[in-house]
């Protein structure tokens, strides 16, 4: 199987973790017009190459960032939220 | 060997035809290019030379004909959607594959046998009332059967597998079936090539030139070609095909996977599927056993199977028939799926006035391949978007008019 490096539990199985699929830009609800909400909402990006995406380690409850390769679906990193350049 | 027999093996005048000609030379232009020469698109291109009489077509294949999603589904055709916007065009979708074999004047195999959709809870039962209420509604034989119908119709469904999911019901659904998919693209590709459409296998969409709201060109890995009107039809690259067009589609690609058994004697009728097992089995013509269909839990562009997929797959069907064991497999595989945030296609126009859009069909669209093309054929030729399509429009999800079929599809396909 598929081996997942999780940032807090270590290398383990694939099927032991969920995707929530690529990170969205955060939107302010005041500001946001409604093509924007639908753009956030239905438009996930799916572009050949490598996404950052969130996954969960579904035994310990714990989200976390992975990058990896939509081609050759290969886990480039895994790493704590926290330490998303550009992000608190 | 009689004499006879050699004799008319080296006639001149041995029957020969050829049903697809080799590709031939590009033109510098068409009036319509479709791209991809799966089902839709040849369907499309069928429909436009015998209906519309537009034989200005060339359809651009980047591998060989018919070899994306057509070649890889599992072939259920049934309209027991949800939305009545999805069963009124599925149901026409089907209604077309009763007729196909005599249209195309080749034996598709469309075997009508009826769709059998298992639930193991309370809850699933409450939604097949939903769904069947629906469908008798707009004209489909849709309907909830009990424990005991289940049985009649397939006697050799392990009803209770130790409580927890147990058989309480099931959705049955006679216009449900199957048809040969290779002979459904083979077939219209037959009857386009005879009107003059051009089929190009090996010949890659690389990207568009577009000037204003119009594309002036598709360019091609053997040239540029002008075209008046443009398809996308290109299956799971629907996404990666239409934004070189500039057109960020609502999409999500990702692999769905099936295998067949060895072939055994003739033992089930009907289609079945369990919405709790997410496995659903049907027995092809040949005797094998062909069991989907699950999707990969997260995002790829690849057809690479998993064994974690297969071992789900087996261990539903194995649930359902115990008695499957044993039996081995012979083939198995993936294709990817261009799936949407309702599972529901997008079809009609794009935010250029002449690409068109037959996208979105993900783990659905074999069912559909009449029915898209005939009303895609239209569109083109028209100008004008029929009704029967203006609910799969791509500014639904600007309108937030979603056509929710997830419940439909997550099952059986
Ligand atoms: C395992 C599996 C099981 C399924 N089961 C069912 C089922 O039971 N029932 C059902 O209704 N549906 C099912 N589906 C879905 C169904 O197969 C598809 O929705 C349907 O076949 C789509 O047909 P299409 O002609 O649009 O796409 P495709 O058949 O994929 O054809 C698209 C073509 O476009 C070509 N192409 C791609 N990019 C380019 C380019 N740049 N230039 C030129 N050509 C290009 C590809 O090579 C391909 O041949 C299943 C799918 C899979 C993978």
């Amino acid at each position: 199987m598929k081996i997942m490096t999780c940032p807090m539990n270590g290398p383990r199985n694939i099927d032991e973790f969920q995707s929530f699929g690529p990170v969205r830009d955060e939107l302010d609800p005041e500001q946001t017009a409604d093509a924007d909400w639908s753009r956030h909402l239905f438009r996930a990006e799916n572009r050949k190459g490598v996404v950052v995406e969130w996954w969960r380690h579904v035994p310990s409850n714990y989200f976390f960032l992975a990058e990896r390769d939509l081609v050759s679906n290969e886990i480039i990193r895994t790493f704590d939220a926290s330490q998303r350049s550009g992000q608190s | 060997m009689p004499l006879g027999l050699l004799k008319y093996g080296l006639s001149r005048d041995y029957p020969v035809s050829e049903d697809i000609p080799a590709t031939p030379a590009l033109k510098p232009s068409y009036d319509v290019v479709i791209i991809g020469g799966g089902g839709h698109g040849l369907s499309c291109a069928h429909h436009l030379a015998k209906y519309h009489g537009i034989t200005s077509v060339a359809v651009l294949e980047k591998g060989y004909l018919a070899g994306g999603n057509t070649a890889r589904n599992t072939t259920t055709i049934r309209s027991n959607y949800i939305t009545p916007q999805g069963i009124a065009f599925y149901k026409e979708g089907v209604a077309l594959f009763e007729t196909l074999s005599q249209e195309l004047d080749f034996n598709v195999m469309f075997s009508q046998r009826g769709q059998l959709t298992l639930a193991h809870s309370e809850a699933t039962l409450r939604s097949f009332h939903a769904r069947a209420e629906m469908g008798k509604h707009l004209g489909t034989r849709t309907e909830v059967v009990d424990q005991k119908a289940v049985q009649e119709l397939v006697p050799s469904l392990n009803m209770d597998y130790g409580g927890a999911l147990e058989i309480l019901g099931g959705l049955w659904h006679a216009d449900g079936g199957t048809a040969r998919h290779d002979a459904v693209a083979w077939g219209y590709a037959a009857q386009a090539s005879r009107r003059g459409v051009e089929i190009h296998q090996r010949t890659e969409v690389q990207g568009f030139e577009i000037a204003g709201d119009r594309v002036q060109a598709v360019k091609t890995n053997r040239g540029r070609i002008a075209c008046g009107q443009v398809l996308i039809a290109t299956g799971g690259m629907n996404y990666d095909v239409a934004l070189m067009a500039g057109v960020e589609l609502p999409i999500r690609c990702y692999p769905l996977q099936a295998m067949v058994t060895q072939p055994l004697k003739p033992w089930l009728n009907t289609l079945v599927s369990s919405v709790s097992l997410h496995t659903y089995l049907v027995q092809s013509s040949r005797g094998e056993v062909v069991i989907g269909g699950g999707s990969d839990p997260y995002q790829l562009y690849s057809t690479r199977s998993t064994l974690d997929m297969k071992e789900h797959l087996a261990e539903g069907a194995v649930h359902l028939f115990p008695f499957l064991q044993g039996v081995r497999l012979l083939r198995q595989w993936a294709g990817i799926t261009d799936m949407t945030p309702d599972n529901s296609p997008i079809m009609g126009a794009s935010p250029l006035d002449n690409l068109w859009l037959d996208c979105g069909w993900g783990t659905w669209g074999f069912k559909a391949t009449p029915v898209a093309g005939k009303r895609m054929a239209e569109t083109i030729a028209s100008g004008r978007v029929p009704d029967i399509l203006k609910p799969f429009a791509l500014e639904r999800f600007e309108t937030f008019q979603l056509l929710n079929e997830m419940g439909a599809t997550a099952a059986s396909h």
